[in-house]
C-alpha cells in the first residue's frame, strides 16, 4: 500500500540505500533502526548499503499480489551484500536456469510497479547479474 | 499459579462457508465448547483472529462476538500474532486462569476469509509480512516459504519429494477427519505436478483459503470434574516468542527460531523433553514450514527432517506422530482459528476420541502455531491424567 506520504518517506531507502550502523558493535542496519538491538546503544551513524552482494536463496513468483500482475513470473531473492546487509529484492536480466544460491549481483534502480488505477510509478532497487 | 485444564472444547466443518456469517460461524463453535464442557457460563473470553477488518470489515470483533453470543457485559478481548493468533488466546487464558483473576474462560479463533477475493485474500496474508521491505519487491507467503525451502534444499539436500511426502501424509490423516476442508487423499506424483505458485513450491504445497472457528474452554485443574466426566486434560507449559519480521534479517533462513524459543519454553514450563510427547500438532502452513518446525522443536536433528517424514516416522503410527488432524494443508487454514483447533485435536487424541486417526496410547500432546513467516511462534504441552 503506497500514499505519497508513506512513498516520500521511504524515498531515502529506496532510491539511495540510506542505512545506519552501530557505532558500538560496528553492525549496519537496512532499514536504519533507532537503536541496536544487539547492544543498545543508539547512537547510530549514517551509512549507505554496497552495491553488491550474492544471492542466499531465491524464488520464482508465479501467482503474484495484484500490483504485480503485468511482471509474473518473475524472481525474488534474498541478497547478502558485501559488507554485510541481507535484503530482499527482484532479481531481473537473469534466465531463470540460471538462479543459484551464490549468484554474484549487483544492485539497479528500477520501476517496481504502477499503483491502483491512476497508475503512479513506483521505484527502488532491484538486482542484476554481475559478471 | 494455578494449574489448569481443557474441559470443552467445539468445532463445526472447515471450508468455503458462504451461508454463514463470521458471527454465525462463531456462536455455532461457541457454543459447542460451552455445551462439551457441561458449565453454565462463562467468566471471561479471549478471540484470535488474524485480519477480520480486511476480511470481512469488521473490528472490535470481541464486543460483537459476545454479544451474540449472549455473554455480554463479561470481558472479552481479541488478540493477534498473525496466523498464530488462535494460540494466543489460549495462551492469554490460561494466564488469566493461571493467576486466579477468573475461573472458566473461553479460548478461541476464528477467520472468515472467503467473503473477498484471491486478490484481497492473498493482500491481507501478506500483511502478516514486512509491508515496506518485503511486500513492496512482490513476494507472496507462498513466497517467503519458498525461500526456507531453497535455503533447506540447499543446505541439508532436501528433496522435493520429501516436500510431498508432508502433504500425502497429512491428507492421510485428513481424510480420517470429517471436520477437515479437503479430506480427501492425494499421491506424491499429484504434489509433483500441481500448478506452480513459489517455485519449487505447488498449489498441494500449500494450505488454503478457509473458513471456520475453533474453541476450548479451561479452568482450574480443582474445578475441572465438577463438570462433565472427560478424562481431564492438563495444561503443562506455554510458550511464546518472537524473530524478525522480514525473512531476510534472520541469521538462518530456514531456522525457525521463535519456535525454538516457544518450544524451549514450553519445554521448560512441563518439565518435559521433545521425547516426551506421543503426538504433535504442528503450524503446516506450507510443507516445508512442517519440516523446518520439526528441527526447531527437536524432534530431529536440524536437516534431518525430510528424511524422518520419507521413513514414515512422522505417520499416526510413527514413533513422532505429526498432525494426526491433517493439519493446516488438509483440515483447511483459517488462519486465527488454526492455534485453537490444534488443541481441539490434541485433546481428542488424550482424550481417546479421535476415531480412526488415534494415536495409540497418546497421554502427552503438544501444539505449535506460527505467524508470519515464524515471526511469532505459541507452544502448548497438554497431559492427560
Amino acid at each position: 500500500m503506497t500514499t505519497p506520504s508513506r512513498y516520500w518517506r521511504e524515498i531515502p531507502q529506496r532510491y539511495r540505500g540510506e542505512a545506519n550502523s552501530c557505532e558500538k558493535c560496528k553492525k549496519k542496519f537496512f532499514p536504519p533502526r533507532l537503536i541496536c538491538p544487539k547492544c543498545g546503544n543508539r547512537d547510530l551513524a549514517k551509512a549507505k548499503i554496497a552495491d553488491k552482494g550474492k544471492v542466499l536463496s531465491f524464488t520464482i513468483i508465479r501467482v503474484p499480489p495484484s500490483p504485480f500482475k503485468d511482471q509474473a513470473p518473475y524472481a525474488v531473492g534474498i541478497v547478502e551484500l558485501k559488507d554485510g546487509v541481507k535484503i530482499m529484492g527482484q532479481i531481473v536480466e537473469c534466465d531463470f536456469k540460471d538462479l543459484k544460491v551464490g549468484l554474484p549481483v549487483k544492485i539497479e534502480f528500477r520501476k517496481m510497479f504502477k499503483e491502483g488505477h491512476s497508475g503512479i510509478l513506483c521505484y527502488g532497487y532491484k538486482f542484476v547479474p554481475d559478471s | 499459579m494455578r494449574d489448569v485444564a481443557v474441559i470443552g472444547i467445539g468445532m463445526t466443518k472447515w471450508g468455503e462457508l458462504w451461508e454463514k456469517s463470521l458471527r454465525d460461524i462463531y456462536v455455532e463453535t461457541a457454543l459447542m465448547a460451552i455445551e462439551d464442557a457441561g458449565v453454565d457460563h462463562i467468566d471471561s473470553m479471549y478471540i484470535g483472529s488474524m485480519s477480520s477488518g480486511i476480511f470481512v470489515g469488521q473490528e472490535h470483533i470481541a464486543s460483537l462476538l459476545a454479544d451474540y453470543l449472549g455473554t455480554s457485559p463479561v470481558p472479552s478481548a481479541r488478540v493477534e500474532t498473525a496466523c498464530a493468533s488462535g494460540g494466543l488466546a489460549l495462551r492469554m487464558g490460561f494466564m488469566e486462569v493461571a493467576s486466579g483473576m477468573n475461573d472458566i474462560v473461553l479460548v478461541s479463533g476464528i477467520e472468515k476469509m472467503t467473503d473477498v477475493g484471491g486478490d484481497k485474500a492473498t493482500y491481507a496474508l501478506g500483511t502478516a509480512a514486512d509491508q515496506e521491505y518485503e511486500c513492496y519487491h512482490g513476494v507472496t507467503f507462498p513466497g517467503l516459504y519458498a525461500l526456507m525451502a531453497v535455503d533447506h534444499m540447499n543446505k541439508y539436500g532436501t528433496t522435493r519429494k520429501q516436500l510431498a511426502e508432508v502433504a500425502v501424509k497429512n491428507h492421510r490423516n485428513g481424510s480420517k477427519n470429517p471436520l477437515a476442508q479437503f479430506p480427501f487423499e492425494v499421491t506424491v506424483d499429484a504434489v509433483l505436478n500441481s500448478v506452480q505458485v513459489a517455485d519449487p513450491l505447488r498449489i498441494l504445497d500449500c494450505s488454503p483459503i478457509t473458513d471456520g472457528a475453533a474453541a476450548a474452554i479451561i479452568c482450574p485443574v480443582d474445578m475441572a470434574q465438577k463438570f462433565r466426566d472427560h478424562p481431564v486434560v492438563k495444561i503443562l507449559g506455554s510458550g511464546q516468542a518472537t524473530d524478525s519480521i522480514a525473512l531476510s534479517q534472520r541469521n538462518d533462513i530456514s531456522w525457525l527460531e521463535s519456535t525454538y524459543r516457544a518450544g524451549k519454553g514450553a519445554y521448560e514450563m512441563a518439565g518435559k523433553k521433545p521425547s516426551d510427547m506421543d503426538l504433535f500438532e504442528v503450524h503446516d502452513c506450507f510443507t516445508i514450514a512442517e519440516l523446518c518446525v520439526m528441527e526447531a522443536l527437536g524432534m530431529v536433528e536440524k536437516g534431518k527432517s525430510g528424511e524422518a517424514v520419507e521413513k514414515g516416522r512422522t505417520a499416526v503410527n510413527g514413533d513422532i506422530p505429526v498432525n494426526p488432524s491433517g493439519g493446516l494443508k488438509s483440515k483447511g487454514h483459517p488462519v486465527g482459528a488454526t492455534g485453537i483447533a490444534q488443541v481441539l485435536e490434541i485433546v481428542k487424541q488424550l482424550r481417546g476420541e479421535a476415531g480412526e486417526r488415534q494415536v495409540k496410547d497418546a497421554r502427552t500432546g503438544l501444539t505449535q502455531n506460527m505467524g508470519g513467516s515464524g515471526a511469532s511462534t505459541v507452544v502448548h504441552i497438554f497431559e492427560r491424567d
